[in-house]
């Protein structure tokens, strides 16, 4: 019996013990009140909807700053607070500050769920910015359209971010990987009329939706292989062999840096060098140049990674980081030397700067005190191009970003643009045509007009 | 006291203090209730397992996979009521566990290990294999909701934090039970020393399936939280990260002790959020920051395992006896076989298994 009750008390302590350590670990909030008020030019600034306050936007956002999906995405936070912070240094948004908090969820969806659910529910984030990955931010998807979460500009090209009527709040921001298929079918058509095409893709959604395109493009007949790879498993030599036995005298890859990278030193050792045409998530010529030269090392072999690049032909929706002569490219070395120089300026750090103009944009067109409906119907209502080298496609029923993108080879490590932009949409039938409107120049502030 | 209305009373008493918690704070924090709720429950499953009958699973995150996707479609097409769900989740992990476990008991040590593991591999990548049922890569919707008598203000995070803690605290009572019983005895019996056992007469296979089913059943009703909690099922939830969490709990929590599988839930789940907020609010650059929650939980798992060898629990109980006296000894399960549990016969039936077990 004595022995009974010392066990009931220390069940009980322990139960006790627990539920202080959550309690310990909370820390107070609670949400603002929306109050909105009218968006004239000499309103007071008021906080018109959570996350906002009279001096503040706070937004937030689930970023992989760990794990195998970091190496080069993990520059692209850094990169749009780097422009924040000369946003917010040049007089913010209507004299508000941007404070941007992402958090690791490591590319696992179930982190999302948490981090996500951290920074709507206890840190009051006015919006989701940028979250990265398909599977982890389809994690959280249904969750910010029922909180009624503005879920912009997400930093995946998958087709499932335009469903308007189910996902009211989520807008893409990238071309989607449907229209890049398009694109770079198109070119492998015509330029490489009756030659034996292979495909190489990555065994989900990102790679599946991009043979979708290319398929709507490339003639069946041309077709003699398509490989796929999971992106755990790192021996593809089965794949590459199968690619070399097909015949193919070109390879299109839907494939990350990584396998990108093992694709084209597998098939230097079977002797098999096809034209390699790769899809914009996995072409940055300065991660790819890293990439083969650390892989290569680790087998005990020295190459060098640019001569390596050399002559992949891939596709670009921002301007190359080799443009030194574009506006936009100008205007983020400047910023980039000024808030962020230990990072590498490369295709990542240009991603994340254009992706924060972008939402800059789109927060002073929501207006002065604006509530969260405002930034999805400013977005709604369509946004210039800014540094993307074609339109958005933004409308009241089409949530994806960017329409198109021009052809580009990598020549000694600089992405090199071939020919016109090109524009094009995700139905089987939209033609793929050449953008003939003008891109947009930088603005000389750096900073969007309203 | 009998044993099981104290289980009873402490469960009680945990309820309240949840309900009291989830009250007071905010709606991330009863999310994390419920998160701690599914790993408790899915963490209890396998420090049964492997603390009691000696077996390893590396796969129990693929349990949980069969547990969430049973409980999607199941909501999804043909909107049954949870409890409802509850039960067939249940049902179906456990024949996957049942079927499992019989290769499994086949198996020891780093092979068991081995297979479990492809378990934990392959079976969520049947999903991409039939998309049209499973929805592939983007994975299936679950709708949850609060119940009409709740309100329409009551908050969904403080509905799914009860829900969650009454399942983890309904499965702990029934392994509880379960662990004291003749079944719980037999699997230690195993554990210790599969001859001697067998030639007490208990049937060596019988009694690892029946734990493989026991475990894998937990696992099935933590997936089947996890689908209401997160809203959504699909492959990239249910990798070998996962499965491989789980046993980290299980083992810092202290292996075999189900107030352990709590503690290490408690880890698991707090520590990152924590030690990433002391990071982020100490102004490091981002790629030292976002590796100190990486390291803080090796270091805690080192720290653990090098001062704690028997777990948190174990640790905890050192403690005890140290204030209850020299003469109170630590119970370990793999030292001392539990003199004062009361006969089988005295306590309620906690379960089918543990019915045929006992019959």
């Amino acid at each position: 019996m004595n022995r009974s009750k010392r066990h009931l008390w220390q069940a009980t302590a322990i139960a006790t013990v627990a539920a202080l350590g959550v309690a310990a670990c909370s820390s107070s909030s609670s949400s603002s009140s929306s109050a909105s008020s009218s968006s004239s030019s000499n309103a007071a600034l008021t906080a018109s909807a959570p996350g906002i306050t009279p001096t503040t936007i706070t937004i937030g956002s689930h970023q992989p700053l760990t794990g195998p999906a970091a190496p080069g995405y993990d520059e692209i936070a850094p990169a749009s607070t780097a422009y924040f912070d000369y946003v917010n240094a040049n007089g913010g948004i209507y004299g508000r500050k941007i404070i941007y908090k992402y958090l690791n969820d490591a590319y696992d969806p179930t982190t999302t769920a948490s981090v996500v659910r951290q920074l709507v529910l206890q840190d009051n984030v006015y919006s989701i910015f940028n979250g990265l990955g398909t599977p982890t931010h389809l994690a959280v998807v249904s969750f910010l359209n029922s909180e009624k979460v503005p879920d912009v500009f997400v930093a995946s090209g998958c087709e499932c971010w335009n469903a308007p009527s189910t996902y009211p709040e989520t807008f893409g921001w990238q071309l989607d990987y449907v229209s890049e298929g398009k694109i770079l079918g198109q070119y492998v058509a015509q330029h490489f009329k009756g030659e034996k095409v292979a495909y190489f893709y990555q065994d989900d959604e990102f790679g599946m939706d991009g043979v979708k395109g290319l398929n709507y493009e490339i003639p069946a007949s041309q077709v003699v292989s398509k490989q796929s790879y999971v992106d755990t498993n790192v021996n593809i030599a089965p794949q590459v062999a199968a690619l070399r036995a097909s015949g193919a005298k070109v390879v299109v890859a839907f494939s990350i840096p990584a396998f990108t990278a093992l694709l084209k030193l597998d098939s230097l050792k079977l002797g098999f060098n096809p034209t390699l045409v790769v899809s914009d998530v996995g072409s940055d010529p300065i991660t790819l140049s890293g990439l083969l030269e650390s892989f290569a090392k680790q087998a005990g072999a020295t190459v060098n990674g640019n001569q390596l690049t050399n002559g992949i032909i891939t596709d670009g929706y921002l301007p190359s980081v080799g443009d030194t002569s574009n506006s936009w490219v100008a205007l983020f070395t400047k910023v980039h030397n000024q808030y962020d120089a230990k990072e590498p300026l490369d295709g990542n750090f240009l991603y994340g700067m254009s992706v924060a103009y972008t939402f800059v944009q789109a927060m002073l067109k929501a207006g002065r005190n604006p509530t969260r409906a405002d930034l999805t119907n400013a977005i709604q209502g369509g946004l210039p191009q800014g540094p993307m080298v074609a339109p958005f496609a933004y409308s009241s029923s089409n949530h994806l970003g960017v329409t198109g993108a021009y052809i580009g080879t990598i020549q000694n490590g600089v992405l090199v643009q071939q020919g016109s932009v090109l524009t094009t949409d995700t139905s089987a039938t939209g033609p793929v045509t050449t953008f003939t409107g003008t891109e947009e120049q930088a603005p000389a502030s750096g900073i969007p007009s309203p | 006291m009998r044993t099981l209305p104290r289980r009873l009373a402490v469960a009680i008493i945990v309820a309240a203090i949840v309900v009291f918690l989830s009250i007071k704070l905010n709606a991330f924090r009863d999310y994390q209730i419920a998160e701690i709720a599914v790993d408790v429950t899915a963490v209890a499953g396998l420090t049964v397992l492997t603390g009691l009958s000696g077996q390893i699973s590396l796969g129990n995150g693929a349990f949980m996979a069969i547990g969430a996707y049973v409980t999607a479609l199941l909501l999804l097409h043909l909107s049954w009521p949870f409890y409802a769900v509850l039960v067939v989740a249940a049902a179906a992990t456990a024949v996957a566990g049942a079927a499992v476990g019989v290769a499994a008991a086949r198996l020891r040590g780093p092979y068991l290990a081995g297979a479990t593991l492809m378990l934990g591999v392959a079976l969520p990548a049947i999903a991409y294999a039939w998309p049209a049922t499973f929805g592939g890569d983007q994975g299936l919707n679950v709708v949850f909701t609060t119940p009409a008598f709740l309100g329409a203000n009551f908050p969904l995070t403080r509905w799914q934090a009860w829900v969650s803690v009454a399942v983890a605290l309904v499965t702990l009572i029934l392994l509880a039970n379960l662990q004291h019983s003749r079944i719980g005895r037999n699997w230690r019996a195993v554990r210790d020393d599969e001859v001697a056992a067998a030639l007490d007469g208990i049937n060596v296979a019988a009694a690892r399936i029946r734990a493989f089913v026991v475990s894998a059943t937990s696992a099935g009703l933590a997936g089947a939280l996890l689908a209401i909690i997160t809203g959504l099922v699909a492959p990239g939830a249910f990798t070998i990260t996962l499965s491989i969490a789980l046993l980290t709990a299980a083992v810092i929590g202290g292996l075999g002790s189900l107030a352990g599988a709590l503690w290490g839930s408690l880890v698991i789940v707090l520590v990152p959020t924590y030690v990433t907020d002391v990071a982020t609010s100490h102004g490091l650059s981002s790629s030292v920051g976002s590796n100190i929650p990486v390291a803080a939980y090796g270091v805690l798992l080192i720290l653990v395992m090098l001062v704690f060898p028997q777990g948190i629990q174990g640790g905890l109980q050192r403690l005890f006896s140290l204030f209850a006296g020299p003469d109170q000894k630590p119970r370990t399960w793999r030292t001392a076989p539990t003199p004062h549990i009361t006969p089988s016969a005295d306590q309620a039936p906690a379960s089918q298994h543990e019915k045929e077990g006992t019959s």
